[in-house]
Order: C-alpha cells, then sequence, then structure tokens
C-alpha cells in the first residue's frame, strides 16, 4: 500500500518546551491511524503539524521533515494548497455561523469556485458522503448552528469534505458527542477510507480498536510502540503500551 | 429581627435605591422635556414646526420651523459617517486581527485617549486646522458641512474602534481555526468568517457612533457656520438641532424659549430611536458572546 504521510526525525518545541521528540511515522493510503496515549503525550500536536495548523501557535518551532506523497509539506508546498489537501475536523463541532450551505460551499468558494450549480452539486455530494443529507435538504439555507451536537460534527466532515481532500485528520471528533452521534461518524470513518486517508487522534481505545487499521501509542512526546490495530491492542511489543491499554495509567 | 439580617436587608435597600437613581434620573428628564416641549409644538403646530423651513424666532412675524436644523444634524451625521465608519472599521481589523503586539501596545492608548478628549478641543482643532484646511482646498470660508463632517468623523472614531474591535476580538477563535483549515488565508478566513461573524457588535459599534454624532454640541457650532437656513451644499454653512439650542438659549424668552426645548424634544427622540436600534442590535449580537462564556467556564 502507498505511504501518503511519512514524518521523519520530527521535533517540535512550544518555546523551550519539547512537545515531540524524534517521530518518525509512515501513514498508508486508504487507512485508518489512531493515534492514542494520555493526555499531554503528543498526539495532538503531531496531527496538527500536518497540516500546519501548529503555524498559528506563537513559538512553535519545528524540525525535521514531512513528506506528503514524497513533497515536504513545510518547504515545497503552499500553505493553502497543504491545508486543501489535508482537510481536519475539531474536537469541538465548529460550523461557522452562516446557513448550512454556505458551510460546506466555503472551502470550495475558497479555492475559486462559483458556478452555482457547480456548488449545488458538491455541497449535496459531500453532505450525502458524511451522510446527514437526508436530515439537512430541507433546511440548507437554515443557520448551521439549530443543528445538534452530532449534526454540527458531520456537518463539519461534509465541509472539510467538500475541497476534495486526500487526508482527513480528526483531533477527538467524538469527544464531545452523545453515544449514537459518535457511531454515526465511527461508520463514516469506516466507508470514508475507501477514498480517502484518515488520521484520527481519540482518547478512546475502544474507539480505535473499532475503527482504525493502524495505531500508534505516545508517550511523553515519542511514539512507543506503533502497528497494527490488532497487535497492538492483543499483544502489545512494549510494556508501557501494555499498561496503557490494560488501564494501569492514563 | 437578628442584627445579621436587619444588615442584610438595609444593604439591599441601598443597592436598591443607588439602582433606580439613574432609572428615575431618566424618566424625570423625559418628563420635563415632553411637558415643555409639547406645548410650544403644539402652539407652532406639529407640521409648521417640524416641516417649515424658516427659523425667524425674533421677527416681527415670527417663524418657527426647524427642518433646517434637522436636515443639517442628519447630513453632518451622515458625513461623520461617511468618513468615520470606513476609517474605524478598518482600523478595528487592523488592530484585532492584523496588528504585531508591540505596534498594538503602542498604538491603543492614543486611540483610548480620544475618547477622553473634551469636544471644546476637538471644537478648537476644527477651528485652527479643518476650516482653514477646506478653505484653501475647497474654496468658500471653510465654516461648512464637510468640515463639520470631518470634525465629527474623527471624533467618532473611538467609539466605533473600541466596540469594533472587542466585538471581533469576541469571535471564536474555533470559526478561525475551521477556515484556515479549509485552505483559507489568513484575509480571507478575517473578511469571510471573522467579521460576518462580529456583524451585530459591529453594527451596534456604528449606531453608538451615530448617537455620538447627533448629540455633538460644541465642536459643531465650532464649525459649521451655523446659518439656519436649509442646507445647501457641502460647503456651505448648516446648523444642527444641538447648535440651535446652545446659541439662541441664552436670550431667548417666550415662545422662542418654549421652541428651543421643543427642539431639544426632537433631538431626543432621534436618540431614543437610536437606543432601541441599539438594544435591538446588540440582543442579537447576544447569543455569541454567550456561548463565549459558557465556553469559557467549561474550560475553567
Amino acid at each position: 500500500m502507498a505511504v501518503k504521510f511519512s514524518v521523519s526525525n520530527l521535533d517540535l518545541y512550544y518555546g523551550d518546551f519539547q512537545a515531540l521528540k524524534n517521530i518518525n511515522i509512515r501513514m498508508n493510503e486508504n487507512e485508518v491511524t489512531a493515534f492514542i496515549g494520555p493526555s499531554g503525550c503528543g498526539k495532538s500536536t503531531l496531527l496538527k503539524s500536518l497540516n500546519r495548523m501548529n503555524d498559528l501557535v506563537e513559538g512553535c518551532k519545528i524540525t525535521g521533515t514531512v513528506l506528503l506523497d514524497n513533497v515536504d509539506i513545510y518547504k515545497n508546498m503552499e500553505i493553502t494548497e497543504l491545508r486543501k489537501n489535508v482537510g481536519m475536523v475539531f474536537q469541538k463541532p465548529n460550523p461557522f455561523p452562516m446557513s448550512i450551505y454556505d458551510n460546506i460551499a466555503y472551502g470550495p468558494r475558497t479555492h475559486g469556485i462559483k458556478r452555482k450549480s457547480q456548488l449545488d452539486e458538491i455541497v449535496e455530494t459531500s453532505l450525502k458522503q458524511a451522510s446527514i443529507w437526508e436530515e439537512v435538504k430541507d433546511r440548507l439555507k437554515k443557520s448551521a448552528l439549530g443543528l445538534s451536537g452530532g449534526q454540527q460534527q458531520r456537518l463539519c466532515i461534509a465541509r472539510a469534505l467538500a475541497v476534495k481532500p486526500e487526508v482527513i485528520l480528526m483531533d477527538e471528533p467524538t469527544s464531545a458527542l452523545d453515544p449514537i452521534s459518535t457511531m454515526k461518524i465511527e461508520e463514516l470513518c469506516f466507508d470514508l477510507k475507501k477514498e480517502y486517508t484518515i488520521i484520527i487522534v481519540t482518547h478512546n481505545m475502544q474507539q480505535a480498536t473499532r475503527i482504525s487499521d493502524k495505531t500508534a501509542f505516545f508517550l511523553h512526546g515519542e511514539i512507543v510502540e506503533f502497528g497494527e490495530t490488532g497487535q497492538i491492542f492483543a499483544m502489545p511489543k512494549d510494556k508501557r503500551t501494555e499498561d496503557y491499554i490494560t488501564g494501569r495509567f492514563g | 429581627m437578628t442584627k445579621k439580617l436587619f444588615a442584610e436587608k438595609f444593604m439591599k435597600a441601598v443597592f436598591l435605591i443607588c439602582a433606580c437613581v439613574s432609572i428615575i434620573a431618566v424618566a424625570i428628564i423625559c418628563f420635563f422635556m415632553f411637558v415643555r416641549g409639547i406645548p410650544a409644538m403644539r402652539e407652532i403646530g406639529f407640521v409648521e414646526f417640524l416641516f417649515g423651513e424658516k427659523w425667524r424666532p425674533t421677527a416681527q412675524i415670527p417663524k418657527f420651523g426647524i427642518l433646517p436644523m434637522i436636515m443639517g444634524s442628519i447630513y453632518v451625521t451622515a458625513g461623520a459617517i461617511i468618513i468615520g465608519v470606513p476609517i474605524g472599521l478598518l482600523t478595528a481589523i487592523f488592530l484585532a486581527k492584523f496588528c504585531p503586539k508591540k505596534l498594538y501596545k503602542l498604538l491603543m492608548p492614543p486611540i483610548n485617549l480620544m475618547a477622553g478628549i473634551p469636544s471644546i478641543i476637538y471644537g478648537f482643532f476644527g477651528m485652527v486646522v479643518l476650516v482653514p484646511l477646506t478653505r484653501t482646498l475647497f474654496g468658500g470660508d471653510g465654516n461648512s458641512i464637510l468640515t463639520a463632517s470631518l470634525l465629527l468623523g474623527i471624533m467618532i472614531l473611538p467609539t466605533i474602534v473600541g466596540l469594533s474591535e472587542s466585538a471581533l476580538k469576541a469571535v471564536p477563535e474555533s470559526y478561525y481555526e475551521g477556515a484556515v483549515a479549509l485552505g483559507a488565508t489568513h484575509e480571507r478566513a478575517v473578511a469571510t468568517v471573522i467579521f460576518p461573524a462580529a456583524k451585530s457588535g459591529i453594527m451596534a459599534a456604528v449606531i453608538l457612533g451615530i448617537g455620538r454624532a447627533i448629540g455633538e454640541t460644541m465642536a459643531v457650532i465650532m464649525v459649521a457656520g451655523n446659518q439656519p437656513r436649509m442646507p445647501k451644499g457641502i460647503l456651505k454653512g448648516v446648523r444642527t438641532l444641538t447648535s440651535n439650542i446652545v446659541t439662541e438659549m441664552g436670550y431667548a424668552e417666550g415662545l422662542h424659549y418654549e421652541a428651543l426645548i421643543a427642539t431639544a424634544v426632537v433631538l431626543f427622540v432621534f436618540i431614543l430611536i437610536l437606543n432601541v436600534l441599539f438594544s435591538i442590535v446588540s440582543n442579537k449580537a447576544a447569543p455569541i458572546s454567550f456561548k463565549r462564556k459558557k465556553v469559557k467556564k467549561e474550560e475553567a
């Protein structure tokens, strides 16, 4: 399977604090990769390095290389181009305070699509892909803030899909949602990996086993273990991984 | 009754009385303005008073039409908005979203100071700088709608900048992150997500600015020319509702005096309308700030 993201020798500092230490990891196309680990272990930080959202953090310094399809995203790629190819879904649903339609159309419009018919089509397919079309098709002109939390999060996924990315980063996308909404989003991940590469940060280990192909376990800014999800949870090689997944700490 | 309970009730009463003082003051102002002003309007005739184009209070057959002053106030206020709102908004956007921290610390104190400068000083600035400037640049005698608009446009800047800047800063960071994560540039995210999200707060800022401009007296008198006639062009002099009252209050008597109070009533009604607009608009703005507070609590 083709490698989508390849991270090598990545060190990341917030001011004097080193948040990531010598990270080396490869993520494959059309797979779901899960990042697990206790709070503050650096899993979200690594996720944000993949679409350069860390650039917004003052005092953040990164060394090492991150290759997306063999192109260095920190050196040889426009940041807007990178973020078009690598979409992101945040922990808290963050729809814009505008209509459902305009939320989805925001990305395509940003990248220069103006034709109404084309936008209509993108809005419909994106909402269908995020399996929320049936719920909102009659209220596309209504404010997105009127939706429930779970619907808002699927709307945000649809919004990310609308720019036709190759990779979708998800930063604990279900931690603010109820079990049923969570289940819907997990099913969605399963469907989406046919066309996209998904990297998901989660606190929920059952979630990682349910949806991911590969799992990386983080501790204190390092990747302790990375491998097939089944192997990581059934026969972890590292003692620390075992302690974490059996609930001895974290 | 125990001592503690009494103290508590007593303090409650004190707080209540304090809270009532301002409400009572407003109520009394309202009451006396209308009681003193309405009879004069009735005597002159409402239509004659509001839509009469002649103001000759001391002529043999006096005329009390305040339309020139109503139009004057509207013209200079509109001018102030045309000049002050774009500058103020762009300043606010720059300060909130583009300004380096060091520059921000340098820029903010003067803007706050502007709000505290007494209007007579603005008036002097207008007389000494703006009047000669418009005279040389555009001709006329310099005391004009244009000059008054310029001066008022400057005077409403701190109101508009301050309030719009806080409205922009109150927009949740997650909106911004959502936009840039879709590949939007910083500029596009600010223009198409942050600015629209702050719209109601910005509208409220503009309305307060209008209130400030329409109520301004001293500075306007010093640069507007004060001729009580229908405005004929932006380089001609004009008299506003406020300057009408101040310039004639000193010597007015009888119906003339009452007519000036009636002028104040009209001004007061303008301000009331603006305040109603303001509360409608800021109520619309409320949900966002409310959500923000909730988020903060959760984080804490």
